[in-house]
């Protein structure tokens, strides 16, 4: 379909085909709420090339699902405001599109599996409806042509005997069906970006592994990057190429995947792995990061992991926040003594 | 005996499925729980893994009488439940807990925490003076490791973690003997999940406590779990000591189970023996004739759908496992 994907290009003013698929640069997003305004995204950069699969890690809370809605354009507005920052599409600026541009960004190009299947489909249309509108509006497709295709897509997912249920209700469908029901979705019209919000969790492990192998294999086809939003640190080390870590809105540590596993230079990125149940410390207690993340309406000075961290020292407590330094060609962590963190090699 | 603080005996909940609005017909039923025996003795960690509706929760829930089992028997301290007054149901109850699986939703937005933990006592409150509430509610925040003073608070003032933790010390409220935790950090980042584990193996060592651990992450039912039985389609088909059922697993859904699980290092990525099962769940209101694993079983043959096989003992299984052709694989260690 890659004659497909040129007259797509066209449709897009100011795109470069050179360019990569998606940039985010320095982005800011703030809730006004009664409690004062909540700094969800503080700075979020990071890029993501063709083929490639980048991991957005970090606790609950840190603001991963809001930074996916804002590159999406369906953040909850009000309350949350984008304060700052570019999201770039092959190199054209999403955020200052009109909403009608961005809504053909949105279908074509960049799309995404939410973190709850069940909400994300309509309950009162058939899965094989849903998805033969896709079709429908944004191809232009016969209502019969349509819905062959959204057996395909089906079909594509693995979904059994695709023909019959593709008139069978959402409610009909198990959780994991559900899931591969919307991985239909955000695949049908060929996008070259898919954002994934926890894909899998819902999900036991048998089928969690159907999926990802599915995700990897139409990557592989169609050179489909892939941001991959998720806290199951197993399923990180299976699939991502690289791997930014979060912290109350903050990316502190950008590093590919062996990197990150093997040494970690910011020491919340080291307390999440060694919170990981091991087999080596059955009977032993598993050691958790202390303390809490911060509220994002009271975000501490300085770096705000500074409080739960034992490197932390008194330049960790004032502002500014570390900057990212370089640890290497190829990564980066936002900690004053990340020397001392990721040790020797 | 007396060792033993819970038992099932060939337990079984169906729901029924029913059509009509005024006149109800009964059309089928789902076999969310279809004969489960199991025993859970003083101080142990039973942990209960399996695919997402095998039915987890159901046997949760009939375990602490939220659910009346359509038949089969549950005995608390020896005590059958179905035989004995009300009076001694209730105080059967009263010893085993609850802790939910949602942190987001198990507890009552409007209720302050210390109106949530002390709400046991508004149910059976002979256990405790009213005078003396508010300070074994404080107690109970304290043990949990929540800051007694925010008994005034509501929930969502809470992370998940300090949810989770609230609904630890409400189920402790009543001094009970046996926790049942259905998954009780599914919902939480691996940095929180184990500070709740290690609160849990706490308790438990403090207050010689037995545990029932529903979770589908197996490995942190392995790092809490004594024993693990193993579900499938509302039955067990697998059941050992921690180390018989991860190290030498003889139930192909068991082996394909643990080889399914992500393992957080990626230098292993590419070199481990994953089983990958095709085929989808069946429903469970229709299950497969004899061994219910078998449309998606590579070994399966004839005999699978002709006969059930019983959760026993077998040749090539030195612990009970529900397989004709039960015999160990090695799927945690054969990787490279
Ligand atoms: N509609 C909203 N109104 C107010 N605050 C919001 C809203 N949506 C998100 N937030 C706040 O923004 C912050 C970031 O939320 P976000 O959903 O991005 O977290 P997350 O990293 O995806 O967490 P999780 O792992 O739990 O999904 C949270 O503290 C949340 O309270
Ligand atoms: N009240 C009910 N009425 C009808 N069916 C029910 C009811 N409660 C549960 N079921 C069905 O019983 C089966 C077992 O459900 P249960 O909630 O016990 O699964 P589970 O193993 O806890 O799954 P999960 O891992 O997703 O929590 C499912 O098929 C479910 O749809
Ligand atoms: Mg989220
Ligand atoms: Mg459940």
């Amino acid at each position: 379909m890659s004659t497909d994907v040129n007259v797509k290009m066209e449709a897009l003013a100011g795109v470069d085909p050179d360019a990569l698929p998606l940039q985010v640069k320095d982005l800011h997003v703030e809730f006004r709420t009664r409690n004062g305004i909540a700094h969800a995204v503080n700075g979020v950069s990071f890029d993501l090339r063709a083929g490639e699969t980048r991991a957005i890690l970090g606790e609950s809370g840190c603001g991963k699902s809001v930074t996916a809605q804002a590159i999406m354009g369906i953040l909850d507005t009000p309350p949350g405001f984008i304060t700052g920052g570019e999201i770039l599409y092959r190199g054209v600026d999403l955020l200052k599109l009109p909403e009608s541009e961005r809504r053909k960004v949105r279908a074509n190009r960049v799309a995404m599996i939410f973190q709850d299947a069940l909400s994300a489909l309509n309950p009162v249309f058939t899965v094989g409806f849903q998805l033969a509108e896709l079709f429908r509006k944004h191809r232009g497709m016969s209502r019969q042509d349509a819905k062959a295709r959204a057996v395909e897509l089906l079909d594509l997912v693995k979904i059994p005997a695709a023909k019959q249920r593709v008139n069978d209700y959402p409610h009909q469908f198990s959780g994991g069906m559900r899931q591969r029901v919307m991985i239909a979705m955000a695949l049908a019209l060929d996008p070259e970006v898919l954002i994934a919000d926890e894909p899998t969790t819902a999900l036991d492990v048998t089928v969690q592994a159907q999926i990802m192998a599915l995700l990897a294999e139409l990557q592989r086809e169609r050179n489909m990057g892939l941001v991959l939003i998720t806290h199951d640190m197993g399923v990180v080390a299976d699939v991502a190429d690289r791997i930014s870590v979060m912290y109350a809105g903050r990316v502190i540590e950008e590093a590919g995947v062996n990197d990150i596993y093997a040494n970690p230079a910011h020491p919340y990125t080291k307390g999440l792995l060694e919170s990981i149940p091991r087999l080596d410390l059955k009977g032993h207690e598993l050691s958790a990061i202390k303390g809490l993340p911060p509220m994002l309406t009271n975000i501490p000075p300085g770096c705000a992991f500074n409080p739960r961290c034992g490197y932390a020292q008194d330049v960790c407590r004032q502002d500014p926040a570390p900057p990212l330094y370089q640890v290497s060609p190829s990564r980066t962590a936002a900690c004053h003594f990340w020397k001392e963190v990721k040790g020797d090699e | 005996m007396s060792d033993v603080v819970l038992e099932t005996r060939d337990l079984v909940k169906h729901f029924p499925l029913t059509r009509g609005i005024v006149f109800k017909k009964q059309y089928g039923a789902v076999q969310a729980v279809d004969g489960v025996s199991l025993q859970l003795r003083r101080g142990e960690t039973l942990g209960i893994v399996g695919e997402s509706g095998c039915g987890k929760s159901t046997l949760a829930r009939l375990l602490v009488g939220l659910e009346t089992p359509t038949s089969g028997d549950l005995f608390v301290q020896g005590k059958n439940m179905s035989k004995v007054s009300a009076e001694e149901r209730r105080r059967g109850r009263r010893n085993i807990q609850l802790v939910m699986q949602d942190p987001y939703t198990s507890l009552n937005p409007r209720m302050t925490v210390g109106d949530i933990v002390g709400e046991p006592f508004e149910v059976h409150p002979d256990v405790l003076p009213k005078a003396r509430r508010r300070a074994k509610v404080q107690e109970l925040l304290d043990l949990v490791g929540l800051n007694p003073d925010h008994i005034t608070r509501y929930p969502h003032q809470f992370s998940g973690g300090q949810r989770q933790r609230i609904g630890i010390a409400r189920a402790l409220a009543l001094n009970p003997e046996i926790i049942l935790c259905d998954e009780p950090v599914s919902a939480l980042d691996v940095s929180i999940q184990a500070q709740v584990i290690n609160l849990l193996e706490k308790l438990q060592k403090e207050l010689g406590l037995s545990y029932v651990f529903i979770a589908h992450d197996l490995s942190v039912v392995r790092h809490i779990a004594d024993r693990v039985a193993v579900m499938y389609l509302g039955k067990i088909i697998e059941i050992g000591t921690e180390d018989e059922i991860y190290d030498n697993p003889t139930h192909p859904y068991t082996q394909a189970l643990l080889s399914a699980v992500p393992v957080p290092d990626p230098r292993r990525r590419g070199h481990r023996d994953q089983i990958v099962l095709t085929g989808d769940v069946p429903s469970p209101a229709n299950p497969p004739s004899g061994c219910r694993f078998r449309t998606r079983c590579w070994k399966a043959q004839d005999i699978c759908a002709e006969q059930q096989p019983l959760l026993e003992i077998r040749d090539k299984s030195g612990h009970p496992s529900a397989c004709h052709f039960a015999e160990v694989r090695d799927v945690v260690h054969a990787s490279e």
